[in-house]
């Protein structure tokens, strides 16, 4: 789990955090106490009071690796909406000859799980109003939390579909007119519910490009068909024989942070 | 009600770079110390661990490791006349939180400003006359030499053991290293890490050009080293997650990896993490602190009594807590007077972007202070006179990574999106690079910082408001660095390149850097600065600040060398002299 899904108030302290989540790894809190008695003269949730003369403060489990998202149904998305944003991702970012594309990159799966976490209600963003005209450089003000966003515009974009291709959703459209929708949004032309949809296209298009590109622990980048494309090697974490041969191609295969063959949910 | 503790006799608000350097410094003289941080812990082991720290997502997207703006942010505006508006999520610059502060996940880029960079104003008004300056830049001499900040720019290089070429020793130009710095006493503790290809053909069509190419300074080292508090740190491996990660290789200098080890073992030192201080409390005359106030997780408020502060909470934090304890005179722009919050300044970024075909640069090998760099254009080291500005900066083939959400370049014209931008993308990921110039950031009278009017933060205090916009100075420097970053490009015969000067109002949004400079400045004089040269308030002499706050304005380079050795430089004159006789360091 990322600190980003803890409440504010916890996310300075990953040790509330720790003793929150029922994790059997954990050894119980009193004999977490005990074994730190030393070093923790006061223990309250968050704050900690680290005593020096022993050293390097350390307990076990205290780790914060990432949650491995889980294939599945959608959490967040109707099955509709599920199956646009699928529709959405692959004309945004289509499959060719070598490369999947962002359906099949699960970049649908990832919005999915982002949105049902701390991104999709702006978890530890400020969110305290007024909420007024800003200037461009002054950044968003938007009262309204991507999750918000996204079910409003799907809805939309649903309706609009249904009206103007016969019932249609948008999945079942042609690339082009899928494409064409797209480009509406993406200059401004199309309005949705009287409102631009310009500002979705562009979350959406950010949020697809995270799922492509973000290590597959998340969800997207299945098989780190990214990385492959572009020639990323990922989490190696070391290149010291590499860092002075110049001009050839790095040989190794990407690894992820979940494992060498992680980041395929679906295709096991 | 705040709970009473007993007292000790420093307490040190924020447990960051220099928080670390003076808590080391001050229980080696036997003083008890406690240290109170309102992030959590962190740890290598722990908490970035090589498993999973190289995490694009968690740690460079989503910042995991910064403040949360729900936590505290602040407002902004270009210009007065504007609402300022809250910061809601972060852009531009990526404030700290927890223990190690930004050194966690700073890039280590270690630089020494220039000799001239000290005496600021004399100098240029010396060699171009005070009209060639703009009426309302405030920029002043800093109250220090960089003669006498050798020692302490020394001190800090070998805590951290930052790897680099000298380009002058005692007075004695060196090849390979920067010809225009100022002389060290002795050479760098590690030689320079390894170069990628890109900096080595960039450094090659430099030097064609007659510029002095040499290898940018750098916190993540090359080779292992043990520093003179007995601490080993090990060599980079070149794996590209270091700006707005923590290291997992212990080899970034990091309080982390340079200093904790050896202060956790102290018994005279204590470190309260999840505790944010919100006040610094005077006694009646106003001049003397005598506790701090700070509110832990559960949202409990308390009092811990000391016989001395340092307030090292990052520059932001530091005006910040000043503002809010009513310690100096906070800043009038309509007056011009008062000091806390008064000459902010920034760093004005920018780069060129070159496309090439049949060249394979790896760039995700990486350090976050890589690269081969010219300081010919940086601070007055050219002559000004011809081009109307003033400032400077280096530029270099400077590349801290390739990682693909924030590093996958497609050349000017590409669609956004579909088969040509995938296409795009994939053709010039190993093929591009992204040369840049750090350049200078002078103050102005109408850029500062002071309390916003409306905004609040989660224990309802106003958040700090942030008055900032470049200047047409600035933007001519911009203007004229970039040209000369890309008449270096082109010579590596580039299929396309993309010139990305400093243009327009000063946003919020993008990224540009975290060194965020000013708001209690050190000076000679109390009127025009909160700190005098040994960073001690004027106003409370018990009361020392440190970090970026203390520029009266931003040099070409990276801060955090400068904020090293003055904090070395404060603390030999506090064990000299302070000590001895408690009360101002200077007279005014
Ligand atoms: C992404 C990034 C890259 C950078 N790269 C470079 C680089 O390459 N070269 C360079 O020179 N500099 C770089 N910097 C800047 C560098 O990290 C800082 O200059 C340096 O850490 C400043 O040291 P400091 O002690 O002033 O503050 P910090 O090291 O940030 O420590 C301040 C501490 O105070 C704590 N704090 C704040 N307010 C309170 C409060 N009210 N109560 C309790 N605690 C508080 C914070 O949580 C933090 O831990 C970078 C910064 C960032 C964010």
């Amino acid at each position: 789990m990322s600190a980003n899904s803890a409440a504010v108030n916890a996310i300075s302290c990953r040790s509330a955090d720790l003793h929150a989540r029922p994790t059997p790894k954990l050894p119980s809190r009193r004999a977490l106490l005990a074994s730190t008695a030393l070093l923790l003269v006061t223990q309250t949730a968050g704050a900690r009071t680290l005593a020096g003369g022993t050293g390097m403060p350390w307990r076990p489990f205290a780790g914060d690796p990432p949650q491995a998202v889980e294939p599945g149904p959608w959490v967040f998305f109707t099955p509709e909406e599920g199956a646009a944003v699928e529709a959405l991702v692959d004309r945004l970012i289509p499959p060719d000859a070598e490369t999947a594309g962002g359906k099949d990159c699960g970049c649908a799966v990832f919005i999915d799980r982002q949105l049902a976490g701390a991104y999709g209600s702006a978890r530890g963003l400020y969110m305290s109003p007024p909420f007024l005209q800003a200037t461009p450089e002054q950044g968003l003000q938007a009262p309204s939390t991507p999750a918000q966003l996204y079910h409003r515009m799907l809805v939309a974009l649903d309706a609009f579909c249904r009206a103007t291709y016969a019932g249609n959703p948008f999945a079942q459209l042609p690339d082009g007119e899928k494409d064409r929708i797209i480009t509406g949004m993406e200059n401004g032309s199309l309005q949705l519910q009287g409102t631009s949809a310009t500002p979705f296209f562009e979350i959406l298009l950010q949020d697809t490009r995270y799922g492509f590109f973000a290590d597959p622990v998340y969800g997207g980048n299945r098989d780190m068909a990214a990385w492959k494309m572009i020639g990323f090697p990922g989490a190696r974490y070391d290149y010291r024989d590499w860092v002075e041969r110049y001009n050839e191609r790095y040989p190794h295969p990407p690894i992820s942070i979940a494992g060498r063959n992680a980041g395929s949910p679906l295709h096991p | 009600m705040a709970t009473k503790l007993p007292a000790t006799e420093i307490v040190i608000i924020g447990l960051g770079w220099t928080g670390s350097i003076i808590a080391e410094s001050m229980t080696k003289a036997g003083f008890n110390v406690v240290a109170i941080e309102r992030g959590p812990w962190r740890d290598t082991a722990t908490d970035f661990p090589p498993s999973y720290a190289p995490d694009e997502l968690r740690y460079a997207v989503q910042h995991d490791l910064f403040v949360r703006p729900a936590q505290t942010t602040l407002t902004f505006r270009n210009n007065p006349n504007q609402t300022a508006l809250p910061i809601r999520t972060w852009g531009s610059f990526l404030l700290p939180n927890g223990v190690g502060g930004a050194g966690v996940h700073w890039n280590a880029q270690t630089w020494r400003f220039l000799p001239t960079d000290f005496v600021l104003k004399t100098h240029l008004t010396q060699r171009y006359g005070a009209k060639f300056l703009p009426a309302d830049m405030t920029i002043q001499d800093w109250g220090v030499t960089y003669d006498e900040l050798e020692p302490h720019f020394d001190a800090f290089e070998y805590l951290c053991g930052t790897s680099g070429t000298a380009g002058n020793l005692k007075g004695q130009k060196q090849p390979f290293g920067n010809p225009f710095e100022g002389p060290r006493s002795r050479p760098y503790p590690t030689p320079a890490q390894k170069q990628p290809y890109g900096p080595v053909l960039w450094a090659e069509a430099a030097k064609e050009m007659g510029h002095s190419p040499f290898p940018q300074p750098s916190g993540n080292l090359s080779q292992a080293y043990t520093n003179p508090l007995g601490v080993t740190l090990g060599p980079c491996t070149y794996c590209g997650f270091c700006e707005r990660f923590g290291c997992g290789n212990y080899s970034k200098a990091s309080p982390q990896t340079t200093i904790l080890p050896v202060l956790m073992r102290r018994t005279n030192f204590e470190a309260r993490t999840g505790c944010e201080v919100t006040r610094i409390k005077l006694d009646n005359s106003g001049k003397r602190a005598t506790a701090v106030t700070y509110i832990d997780t559960q949202g409990r408020e308390w009092e811990q009594p000391a016989e001395m502060v340092f307030l090292c909470a990052f520059q932001m934090f530091n005006v910040q807590l000043l503002l809010l304890s009513g310690i100096g005179q906070p800043y009038d722009l309509n007056t011009g007077q008062g000091v806390i919050g008064r000459n902010y300044s920034y760093q004005v970024t920018s780069s060129v972007q070159a496309f090439f075909d049949n060249k394979i640069f790896n760039p995700f090998i990486a350090s976050g202070a890589i690269g081969m760099c010219i300081d010919d254009y940086n601070g007055d080291n050219f002559d000004h006179g011809p081009y109307g500005f003033v400032g400077g900066g280096y530029m270099g083939m400077v590349q801290p990574n390739a990682r693909p959400i924030e590093a996958t370049p497609t050349p000017p014209g590409t669609p956004q999106w579909g088969a040509a931008w995938k296409k795009a993308v994939k053709d010039n990921y190993l093929s591009t690079i992204l040369p840049s110039v750090h350049g200078s950031c002078y103050s102005y009278r109408d850029c500062y910082l002071d309390l916003d009017p409306t905004y609040k933060d989660r224990f309802g205090r106003p958040l700090m408001r942030l008055t900032f916009d470049f200047h047409e100075n600035e933007l001519k420097m911009s203007q004229f660095l970039t040209d000369r970053l890309a008449e270096i490009v082109q010579r590596m015969a580039p299929r396309q390149i993309a010139k990305l000067p400093r243009t327009g109002h000063y946003s919020i949004v993008p990224y540009q850097t975290t060194h965020t400079c000013g708001g209690a400045i050190m000076g000679t004089d109390p009127k025009t600065s909160a700190l005098n040269r040994y960073l001690q308030s004027w106003d409370v002499h018990n009361l020392f600040v440190t970090g970026a706050t203390n520029f009266p304005q931003n040099a070409g380079y990276n801060p955090t060398g400068t904020i090293g050795a003055l904090t070395y430089w404060s603390l030999d004159a506090i064990h000299k002299q302070y000590l001895k006789n408690p009360g101002p360091l200077v007279h005014a």
